[in-house]
């Protein structure tokens, strides 16, 4: 008999869940932010600008998260820099979050039609001030389903921050395990965890996609 | 002086050299419409003037402002001339009353009271002060390309270009715009337009401009042009010939 009651499984597991909400809310809004930036420059009419954020976003599109957390947590310390697993972990998928939402929302913002650019050019108005009055504000309302979908890969994604030793829900998983000899209960409930974050997220993703469907003239 | 000077502009879309050398000198006040065949560069040329398009050679002055690629050239251009389109481009999130505020509040940045005074004289203007509040998708064509109008004038500028603004309307509505353009015209309100509607032209227009293959083929008053056209392309264009 272990010494291990099925409370103590689930209230660590919950401890370590918090840590992955934590860290998916910083990706999100970080990844946010920095998409945000991604996205201007990679809708300019600078061509370095465009080169730039185009080449940010295929190479983090383009290779492993894993990769990238080993490269933020094994790099940076190869040259001087001893970063902890949480700001790694926090990092990369800051990055990696941010190179996806700037492709969804380009092709959003793609999607707002061109005689909107044009009618707000003749307005004399700046890039900065179409994007921010005229093309955001219309491509958000079609942005919201697909953003609000991929914050579940963002959960789902934090669980490879365990690698570098980031205790979240899954390194928490593994760790228990060893202690109590259980998998089959700890993983049960640790998939139950992310279930339970990631499962109302796809759901309002859903639920948006179809009343933006139907309320189609909703101001 | 004239308001808006176009001098030997070309213009290319790869290959395709679109503009062949454009002069057209528009004096304040002066209403021209551009008349022409599908192809003949009677948009392009407008979208030169207030810098949708850019130029290959040449030069386009307006009122002092120079047409140049930079956002600073481009702005100050565009602050003079205003643009109307076919497809009104209303912007949908916004009531008719914003859509004409916006950009006087952002680019010129005039207190929100003053922009919404503005807002109101300008719909009234057009015959819609009692739209304020609606939305683009509420309003009908004829409605909506007024607010068009409405929105363009409450820049102020110092002349509109007008590309084919009632080809995409009802026929029931294309008067209620014309309407208004003729009204404009009468203030004093320098307008190019391109136009299909030739009675319109020959009515309220000082000169009419004939494209042909990317050239000012011909060019006089309207009674000139539409009564004695003087080459071939243009009598064919007229079906006279
Ligand atoms: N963005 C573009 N890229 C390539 N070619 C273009 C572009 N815009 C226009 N053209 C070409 O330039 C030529 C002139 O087009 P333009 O739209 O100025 O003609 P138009 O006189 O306005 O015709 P319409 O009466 O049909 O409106 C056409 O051959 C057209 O195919
Ligand atoms: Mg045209």
């Amino acid at each position: 008999m272990s010494p291990f009651t099925t409370w103590d499984i689930v209230r660590n597991l919950l401890f370590a869940a918090q840590w992955t909400v934590i860290l998916s809310l910083v990706a999100f809004i970080g990844g946010g932010v920095v998409g945000l930036l991604m996205l201007f420059a990679r809708t300019s009419k600078r061509v370095a600008a465009r080169r730039l954020a185009i080449l940010y976003i295929e190479l983090f599109q383009g290779t492993p998260l894993l990769m990238q957390l080993f490269l933020f947590f094994f790099g940076l310390s190869l040259i001087g820099f001893n970063v902890p697993p949480w700001l790694a972990a926090g990092l990369a998928l800051t990055l990696w979050t941010a190179a996806f939402l700037a492709e969804i929302w380009r092709g959003c913002v793609e999607a707002i039609p061109r005689g909107q650019w044009e009618a707000s050019s003749s307005l004399a108005m700046s890039y900065f001030e179409q994007m921010r009055y005229v093309v955001l504000p219309q491509a958000l309302r079609i942005a919201v389903p697909p953003t609000v979908g991929f914050s579940v890969q963002v959960v789902k994604a934090t669980a490879l921050t365990s690698i570098i030793g980031f205790v979240e829900l899954s390194k928490a998983s593994t760790m228990i395990t060893n202690a109590t000899f259980q998998p089959f209960v700890v993983y049960g409930f640790a998939a139950l965890m992310y279930f339970a974050l990631c499962w109302p997220l796809s759901k309002s993703s859903q639920l948006l996609e179809r009343k933006l469907n139907v309320a189609h003239r909703n101001h | 002086m004239s308001l808006i000077a176009i001098t030997e502009v070309r213009k290319r879309f790869g290959d395709n050299e679109v503009l062949k050398g454009i002069n057209l000198d528009v004096a304040a006040g002066e209403v021209i419409a551009i008349i022409g065949k599908s192809g003949s560069g009677k948009s392009t040329l407008l979208r030169c003037i207030n810098g949708l398009e850019t130029i290959d050679e040449g030069t386009i002055l307006v009122a002092g402002a120079q047409l140049a690629p930079d956002e600073l050239h481009l702005r100050a251009l565009r602050l003079k001339v205003g643009m109307i389109f076919q497809s009104f481009n209303l912007f949908p999130h916004l009531t008719a009353g914003r859509n004409v505020m916006l950009s006087p509040m952002v680019v010129k940045k005039v207190p929100a009271k003053e922009a919404q005074a503005e807002a109101q004289a300008r719909l009234e203007q057009v015959g819609l002060g009692h739209k304020f509040d609606a939305y683009p998708d509420e309003l009908s064509g004829g409605q909506q390309q007024r607010v068009a109008i409405a929105r363009a004038l409450a820049m102020k500028p110092l002349a509109l270009l007008c590309d084919e603004i009632t080809s995409a309307l009802d026929p029931e509505l294309v008067n209620e715009v014309l309407q208004v353009v003729g009204k404009l015209a009468a203030e004093g309100m320098t307008l190019l337009m391109v136009t299909h509607e030739m009675r319109f032209a020959r009515e309220v227009c000082d000169r009419v401009v004939f494209m042909h293959q990317g050239r000012v083929h011909e060019i006089g008053p309207p009674e000139e042009v539409f009564g004695a056209p003087k080459t071939l392309e243009l009598q064919q264009f007229l079906g006279i010939a």
